[in-house]
């Protein structure tokens, strides 16, 4: 028995993967000796040199881009993008070009790219290093998008991320990389877990409620308290929201006839707004109460802690919106 | 690599850019027929670029080109039946019809593809560069670009990256003048392109894009440069003689300064050349004009007579 904080198990991952494959790389700002803006790669780069570990300019655009290439012409590169914010500087290769290649140019056009990006509020990194930009990519077909909640999806949704021939958005969420967990098996062990399965965290019959990414976190919370209220309900982490899991979730929808999304980004336009909607596409007839979407509004992320905490959505929130669709 | 300098060569290059001529002749006949539907940007008065480029180079290459990229297609191999039934919508093009004029590629060629977006190709051309490095392969990757990609953050990015990490990549830019119907003074700052290398310590040379042989042995020299000291900007000057691309009337130029480049126009000037030289005889010219006649004729029936795509495959490709 081991426990590992996300942190350590992004980086145990890479070292593993990168022994098992040598047309990994990593490419990002500081990730060499300085080891990430959140350590996630410290001590590679003395490991695979500056050949494997490539420390870049602040070139959002043409690292993602020249990954891009790179990808197509037989490496597997994974980039760190600092903030998901800064991810808005490298949209074109990943929307126009990474996404696209395999649907134009057929399988001759691998495109194994990773991008590996911290995500989310709650450290008080102010409007533009704190965005959850995810529903922008769930937009485009043709990129795969993790959202683990737990260092064992980390390393399960990673090794499948770098194993795989197609682009993959991995959000880390920033709340997430101090948690730790008890690991069953070392890292080197832990298979490659499925991309679009959820996984149900806990069953009940009372109201489903979805969350992903540090949402989940909070979601646990939820779960202890009503729980003592003998409030049960079903809670699935998505893990992947490309492709995403609508079976599990519409299957539990049926059980419960209650649904409450947790989403930590703006509401328009949201993950949550997709969600809310295949639900009611495929399940409205079981459905005993409107869909709750727990979203942040629609402004900008604040910096001051007591508005930041309330920007976010809380556990205390999903206590409320349980307690307000089931009645009780 | 030996430099392909037989008469054989030079006939192959000038048949070459008779093909690319006749066939951007074609697709433009073609779209006022209205038998070809979309976009498309004729490469005419660019063959020398395209060609001179792709005889300078070898398989190992790799090359990404721009949104008029037929030429650079046809010069690096590609066939020009698969690239006339992308223009049609066909199940035989070379993206089965998904991709149109702007979006085709063939890896078995190193060709990795035409791509929409004015300077995109710079980036993925850096990391082919850098993929080329990190696997210790053989080759060079060849990025062509317009003036108007300069203007592009991609540009500097990519430049400076090469340089950095000295990778070997040559970046071609064939300047023609106009960024769709903005002219270079209007967009270029500092005075010319090629300046712009010096800001990133790296070789920066002018060449006469309209010259075949001007290009071919400053993109032999250059392959020599990248693969041993990274990378280089050639900046190739030429002239679209057509418009931007399909319906462009051209009214932001003055008949006098087409006239000027028409009488610059590479493919006469290539003839010219290969008459002058005892390569080219009345009747191989004959034989090269009816062998093109014959590939562009036996394209647009491929074309036509290729089945459509089938539409229920369209989520093919997406990973799911």
């Amino acid at each position: 028995m081991t426990t590992r904080s996300f942190t350590e198990a992004i980086r145990e991952t890479l070292e593993a993967e990168m022994r098992r494959d040598r047309r990994i790389i990593l490419m990002g700002e500081d990730i060499g000796a300085y080891g990430g803006a959140f350590g996630a790669t410290r001590g590679l780069l003395d490991r695979f040199g500056p050949e494997r570990v490539i420390n870049t300019p602040i070139s959002e655009l043409s690292v993602v881009g020249a990954a891009t290439g790179a990808a197509m012409t037989g490496l597997r590169p994974v980039v760190e993008i600092m903030f998901m914010d800064f991810l808005t500087l490298a949209m074109d290769p990943l929307v126009n070009l990474a996404a696209k290649a395999r649907y134009l140019f057929g399988d001759q056009a691998r495109c194994p790219l990773v991008i590996r990006t911290a995500c989310g509020a709650g450290r008080g990194y102010g409007a533009t290093h704190s965005q959850t930009l995810t529903a922008w990519l769930l937009h485009v077909p043709g990129i795969r998008i993790a959202a683990p909640s737990t260092p064992t999806d980390a390393i399960g949704l990673l090794k499948t991320a770098l194993r795989g021939n197609d682009p993959v958005l991995f959000l880390e969420h920033k709340l997430l990389y101090g948690t730790r967990e008890e690991l069953t098996l070392p890292v080197a062990k832990i298979r490659p877990c499925p991309y679009g399965k959820a996984r149900v965290v806990t069953a009940g019959n009372d109201c489903t409620l979805v969350a992903w990414s540090w949402m989940l976190q909070e979601a646990l919370r939820a779960h202890a308290i009503l729980s003592q209220q003998g409030i049960r309900i079903d809670m699935i982490d998505l893990r992947t929201l490309a492709p995403m899991d609508v079976a599990t979730m519409v299957e539990s929808v049926r059980r419960t006839g209650r649904l409450v999304i947790a989403d930590e980004a703006c509401r328009s336009g949201s993950v949550s707004a997709e969600i809310a909607a295949r639900i009611f596409e495929q399940a409205h007839d079981y459905l005993d109460a409107p869909i709750c979407r727990l979203t942040a509004p629609d402004t900008p992320i604040p910096a001051a802690s007591n508005l930041e905490a309330g920007w976010m959505p809380s556990a205390a929130d999903m206590v409320r919106a349980v307690h307000t669709i089931t009645g009780r | 690599m030996k430099p392909p300098r037989s008469r054989r060569h030079w006939l192959g290059a000038y048949q070459q850019m008779l093909l690319i001529r006749r066939f951007e002749e074609a697709v433009e006949t073609l779209f006022r027929q209205g038998r070809i539907r979309g976009t498309a940007h004729p490469a005419i008065g660019q063959e020398a670029i395209a060609v001179g480029t792709c005889m300078a180079l070898a398989s190992c290459d790799y090359i990404t080109s721009t949104h008029r990229g037929h030429g650079h297609f046809i010069a690096r191999g590609g066939d020009p039946a698969r690239i006339m039934a992308e223009l049609f919508g066909k199940a035989t093009g070379y993206s089965g019809g998904r991709g149109g004029s702007q979006i085709m590629a063939d890896w078995s060629l190193g060709f990795l593809g035409s791509n929409g977006i004015t300077g995109a190709g710079l980036p993925v051309a850096t990391g082919t560069g850098l993929s080329l490095k990190v696997r210790k392969a053989n080759g060079v990757a060849v990025c062509f670009f317009g003036d108007g990609a300069a203007s592009q953050g991609m540009f500097h990015e990519s430049l400076n990256l090469a340089a950095l990490w000295r990778l070997p990549v040559i970046y071609l830019c064939e300047n023609n003048q106009y960024a769709m119907s903005t002219p270079v003074n209007a967009t270029i700052a500092g005075g010319s392109i090629v300046a712009r290398a010096t800001g990133y310590g790296i070789p920066g040379v002018t060449v006469d894009g309209n010259d075949l042989i001007a290009v071919y042995e400053a993109v032999q020299k250059a392959r020599q440069h990248v693969l041993k000291q990274g990378p280089i900007l050639l900046e190739c000057l030429t002239y679209r003689l057509s418009g931007h691309s399909r319906g462009d009337s051209c009214n932001y130029r003055s008949p006098g300064e087409t006239e000027k480049w028409k009488a610059r126009d590479p493919l006469p000037r290539f003839k010219a050349w290969l008459v002058k030289q005892g390569i080219l005889t009345g009747p191989e010219a004959r034989r090269i004009q009816s062998t093109v006649r014959t590939i562009i004729r036996d394209a647009v029936r491929f074309a036509r007579s290729s089945p459509d795509p089938q539409p229920f495959r369209q989520s093919e490709g997406i990973p799911t």
